[in-house]
Order: structure tokens, then sequence, then C-alpha cells
């Protein structure tokens, strides 16, 4: 049985690592949690992504918290949640407390330069890495190529994008690669 | 008394800002209008300090409005009250998830909507390197750093500090 230290201690290291945001931590948890531990597949990661988007809550901290849940029930949940916010809470504390000049500072800037360029590869190669796994059929070309027309032409919600794209699972499959 | 009050503001963030982070803002601005914790204007500043620190960008808002608010136990106190509601809603569906891990119908519109989730992570990815990549240099890293993790497959974490070294090389 996987200890609770080690889920706190787990997503506390993805915590440290998250820089801009929710889907900016998918390449981390895929990278701990699906390739290195294998505490859960890809699916169970995306299906807690699209469940994250309609319900309430940071969608990285509803993400931790269902990975906790299934490893360990309530205490794993309450362990990977602690654990996935520790980092934040401490960094904003020592940065409101005695690091005014923190942001101006020159350095700094140059490194988050780095790590942004980072967050958009490690982003472009996680997607491309479920591609390969999880895009089957055609419905799931159209499901994408629809998804991405609405996102980027028409600005839809994320939400909406979700809500809709449950409706095409009454599409039937065609053209599946896997049976 | 203040903890009560935050405790029971960043409750109802958490319960009714659904959509991640940034979606908390609008919550956030109303109470700058309400009480006296922060302005509109250092809530600019905590969204700048959020998105260029560590960790999830709401987390980050809710721990710096909270320290605002009433110092080291504001922050515990609006940042834990933050998570309370996904934490009980999370609990409750996976409970669901679990029963109904074998139902047909739950999984295939789980299937379904997984290229749409897809299509969302690459938009968010859309938006951050609106700000990051902006000219030949930082387009030049980012498909030398695309190509290695495609060829090279490293923990992302070690992606991180290498490009975080990077940065400070050419002074991005």
């Amino acid at each position: 049985m996987i200890s609770l230290l080690k889920i706190f201690i787990t997503f506390f290291k993805m915590g440290v690592f998250t820089f801009g945001g929710g889907y900016a931590m998918l390449p981390i948890l895929k990278s701990e949690a699906v390739d290195k531990y294998k505490w859960v597949s890809e699916e169970d990661l995306l299906n807690y992504y699209s469940i994250g988007q309609c319900t309430p809550g940071i969608i990285a901290v509803n993400a931790a918290s269902f990975i906790g849940y299934k490893l360990r029930r309530i205490p794993g949940l309450i362990a990977a949640t602690l654990g996935v916010i520790a980092p934040s809470v401490i960094i904003i504390i020592l940065i409101a407390l005695l690091l005014r000049q923190y942001m101006d500072n020159q350095y700094m800037q140059y490194a988050f330069g780095g790590i942004r360029v980072c967050v958009v590869a490690l982003i472009i190669n996680t997607v491309a890495d479920m591609w390969r796994k999880g895009v089957k059929n055609v419905r799931d070309y159209i499901v994408f190529a629809v998804a991405v027309i609405l996102l980027f032409a028409f600005d839809l919600s994320a939400i909406l994008i979700v809500l809709l794209a449950s409706g095409a699972s009454f599409i039937p499959n065609i053209g599946s690669k896997k049976p | 008394m203040i903890y009560v009050l935050l405790c029971r503001e960043f409750f109802k963030i958490g319960l009714f800002a659904v959509g991640g982070g940034l979606v908390t803002v609008p919550f956030l601005f109303d109470l700058s209008e309400t009480y006296e914790w922060f302005s509109a204007t250092e809530l600019a500043d905590m969204i700048a300090v959020s998105q260029s620190t560590p960790g999830p960008i709401g987390i980050n808002m809710a721990t710096y409005a909270g320290f605002q608010a009433a110092g080291i136990g504001g922050a515990l106190a609006a940042t834990l009250s933050e998570v309370l509601p996904s934490m009980i809603v999370v609990y409750f569906i996976s409970h669901l998830l679990n029963k109904w891990a074998e139902n047909r119908y739950v999984n295939s519109i789980f299937s379904g909507i997984r290229p749409a989730v897809m299509a969302l992570i690459l938009f968010a990815g859309w938006d951050i390197a609106k700000t990051s990549i902006t000219d030949i240099k930082t387009l030049a890293i980012l498909l030398v750093l695309t190509l290695l993790m495609h060829f090279y497959k490293k923990n992302a974490i070690f992606y991180i500090v290498i490009s975080a070294i990077i940065g400070l090389l050419c002074k991005l």
C-alpha cells in the first residue's frame, strides 16, 4: 500500500514544478502519476480533467484529489490535496512577507521566461503522446477538430466544450482502429 | 471575526468557481469591493504574481488574498476553505465513478469527451505561448525542447529545471 507521506510528497513536488495553472500541470501529472508510479492510467487522467472542468474548484486540485482518492480513499484524497497546495501557500506567504521585489528581479524573470517556453513544449508533447494512444477513430478526429475550431475561432467556454463533446458519444463509432 | 468571514467567502468561491483558477478572478474582484481586504489594483498584482510562481493559479490567488486580508492565518483560512468544496465534490464523484466504472454508457461518454479535453489542453498551451513565444529565439528553443522531449523521454521536472537554466543563460 502506498503511504500517505509518499502521496503528500509526490504531489508537493508536482505543486512546486507547476507553472501557469491547471492545464500546465497535466504534463507533470502524466510524467509522475502515470508514467513513473503508474498510479492511474492516461484515460483516468483525461477523465478527471473532463470532470474537473465541469465541477467546482481548481482543476489541478480536483485532479490531485481524484488520484489521492483512488490510491487511499479519503485519507489519500486529503494527503494529495494538501500536498499540491502546500508549495503555493509557502511560496506565496514568503513572497508576501519578504520578497516584494521578487517580481522585478531580472534573473527570476529570465528563468521564468525559459520555464514558460518549456511549459508550451511539455503541453505539445503530452497532447501528442495522448493522441497517439487515445485517438482511435474518425469520431475522435471530428470531436477534436470541432473543439479546436470552437475554441480558437469562437472562444467558447471550456464547460460548454465538454458538455457538447459528451453528446458526441451518441454518434456511432466508425473506422475504429481498435475493437 | 475576520477568519470566519474569510472561510465563508472563500468556501463560496471554491463552490461556485467552476472551470479553473482564473475563473476565481471576478469573485475576488467582488471581494475587493465588498471588504477592505485588498484593492482592485492589488488584485492585478496578485494575478501577476500567481501566474509567475509555482502552483495552481487559483490556489496562489487565494493564499495571496487571504494573506492581504489577515496575514498567515488568513492565507491558510482562505486556501483551505477554497479547496474544501472541491474535496467534497471529488469524494462523491469518485464514489460514483467506482460504481459506474463498468457502465457502457458512462465509458462511452468519457471516450467521446477525451479528444475535446486534448483540444482544451492545447488551447491552454496556446494561451501560454502567446506570452512566451515572442521572437525567433524563443521559437527555436521551443522547437528544440519539443524535439528533445519527443526523442529523449525524460521526466517533465527535468525539462523545467533545464529550461529555467536556458532562460537565465539566454536572458529570455
